[in-house]
């Protein structure tokens, strides 16, 4: 092996601004797109769901054929938690593996490493909430949305799997290690049953009814649902964006306040 | 003699644990410096404080003129480190890898190809360069490790223990590159637990024990330092039965002699350079005194160093 540093490159003493940030969110969309068990996970696994509420459970739960049309906002944001749910492991394998203490020893701001993940997180569970709202319109999805009703549903999914995906990233980082990281967001995935997404929370015992009612998820269901399908929903909106916007500023500073605990700990 | 890295007194405690416990270092531009000693002893600590991962507790440190506490971004301009585990990204290729690297050393895209392209042929691995890493093999893994850290050539390379694990053929080739590195100008820490790596490649070595530096020198310093010369008995099977150490003089070797006497050993017997491992046992034995090992076994002298039974490259 000869000339190993023949005639190096020089580095400009400082990056372009936005030069991380396009590095590792096209890292993080390569990373999408080969990880086909996870992507098959972010949109099929929510499919199979939505078909099995409507046509095992949907007659059972509303006879008049029009369940689809209820269920469809709760089984938006249940792919929207499956499909964040590996923004966990791919940040806990980042921290496990020493890619980011390599990124942490070098002239970058290597927290954008975080947001990489994040973006492709975004992008992949749009994509699959697309497939999932297709799906439902071939299986009898009707809805009554204008297109300023539209945009603005797809806003507040945007700013819910924003959400749950910085979230999840702050547990990834918390976790350190890819199945930890799984093991806890399995929680999460878990709070959309809880929720107004499968039945109306009146239905359910006045306890659980407590909980389904102040918990995060109910308020974007039911405003996502009012958008798409009319239904009244009240203050919905307000409280679906100030739970959002309260959980993403807590995940960031979380994941901040990990992301330097963790320099040097493997 | 331009010194690279500079450490004074860093200190460092995880809990009540005192990891580092005062270390001095001083390392000359362009040359290979070894830092040897068992698991434990604070050697990946030490690199993680001097690579701005890891904050010491006290002392302080510059790199190429950087302030370790004051400029560490300044640090992070001027060294590379290669860690433990290979920090690879396992879903992207080796290209990728290195072309990843490329754009956040600011490489413009021309350049970053061409860079890419170099360093795969240098690493041999031009012809995976489009395999995901998750198909690389442990040697394949460490060379690819190491040359991310040479997208642009840092002034300081920070290796830790870049062989271990590796088979031999994979450590022999790793050893070329880094004699390469050096043979063009590139300061070099690394740290092994391997005395013959050592020996093989470093300019100087640090024996760290304990968080502390008990030997530093050349390696022909470091074996001088545990006697002159070594008085081995080899039975028929070539198998070592027995030595002893001496400072070369003629009373100590007649001592010596004695000694074997003494102890109805037959066989040839041979006298040999003292090796690292003689060193390093002396050095790194939890109840070995810093400046020597005596064996009660014989009576060849306090300060003598006595091993029985093992084999010597």
């Amino acid at each position: 092996m000869t000339a190993l540093i023949a005639a190096p490159p020089s580095a400009p003493a400082r990056l372009p601004l936005g030069t991380e940030e396009r590095t590792f969110i096209a890292r993080s969309m390569r990373h999408t797109v080969r990880n086909v068990e996870s992507l098959l996970m972010a949109v099929v696994l929510p499919v199979m769901l939505m078909l099995l509420f409507v046509y095992v459970f949907g007659t059972a739960i509303s006879p008049d054929g029009q369940y689809v049309t209820y269920v469809v906002p709760g089984i938006i944001l249940l792919c929207a938690g499956f499909g964040a749910s590996s923004t966990g492991v791919d940040v806990a394998n980042d921290s496990a593996t020493g890619f980011m203490d390599r990124l942490r020893t070098m002239p970058v701001r290597s927290s954008a490493v975080i947001t990489g993940h994040v973006v492709a997180s975004l992008a992949r569970n749009l994509a699959a909430t697309a497939i999932v709202i297709g799906v439902a319109l071939a299986i009898g999805f009707r809805p009554t949305a204008t297109v300023g009703e539209w945009v603005a549903a797809i806003a507040l999914v945007a700013l819910y799997i924003l959400t749950i995906t910085y979230l999840f990233a702050a547990i990834g980082l918390a976790s350190g290690n890819p199945e930890a990281a799984n093991g806890y967001g399995f929680i999460l995935l878990f709070l959309p049953y809880l929720s107004s997404a499968f039945v109306p929370t009146e239905t359910l015992p006045n306890w659980l009814r407590g909980v389904a009612e102040h918990q995060p998820i109910t308020p974007v269901i039911e405003s996502i649902r009012g958008l798409l399908t009319g239904v009244e929903s009240g203050n919905a909106p307000l409280v679906a964006v100030a739970w959002c916007v309260g959980i993403i500023v807590a995940a960031v500073a979380w994941s901040t306040i990990m992301f330097r605990r963790k320099a040097g700990r493997r | 003699m331009t010194t690279a890295i500079d450490v004074q007194g860093v200190t460092k405690s995880f809990g009540r644990q005192a990891v580092l416990a005062g270390i001095d270092l001083r390392v000359t531009r362009g040359t290979v410096f070894a830092l040897l000693g068992p698991n434990g002893a604070g050697k990946t600590t030490l690199v993680n404080i001097l690579s701005t991962l890891v904050q010491a507790d006290g002392g302080s440190a510059r790199i190429e003129g950087a302030d370790l506490r004051r400029d560490p971004v300044g640090v992070r301009r001027r060294i590379r480190l290669t860690g433990q585990s290979a920090a690879v990204d396992e879903l992207l290729t080796g290209a990728e890898n290195l072309r990843m690297m490329g754009s956040l050393a600011g490489l413009r895209a021309i350049a970053n190809r061409r860079r890419t392209a170099e360093l795969l042929q240098q690493f041999g691995l031009t012809d995976a360069a489009d395999k995901p890493v998750k198909a690389y093999s442990g040697g394949m893994r460490r060379r690819l490790d190491i040359a991310l850290s040479l997208v642009t050539v840092p002034q300081v390379l920070f290796l830790d223990e870049p062989t271990t694990g590796l088979d031999l053929r994979s450590r022999l080739e790793l050893w070329d590159v880094i004699r390469s590195l050096r043979a063009e100008g590139t300061t070099i820490l690394l740290t092994t637990q391997y005395l013959e790596e050592a020996d093989q490649l470093a300019d100087r070595i640090g024996v760290l024990r304990q968080g502390r530096i008990v030997a530093e020198g050349t390696p022909t310093e470091l074996k001088q330092s545990v006697g002159g010369e070594v008085v081995e008995v080899r039975g028929s099977d070539g198998r070592v039965l027995h030595e002893v150490p001496t400072d070369g003089s003629v009373h100590a070797l007649r001592a010596a002699l004695d000694a074997i006497d003494a102890r109805g050993l037959t066989g040839t017997v041979g006298l040999r350079r003292p090796s690292l491992d003689d060193v390093f046992l002396a050095l790194t034995e939890p109840d070995a005194e810093p400046n020597g090992h005596s064996d009660p076994r014989t009576d060849t002298g306090a300060d003598a160093l006595v091993t029985t039974g093992r084999n010597h490259r």
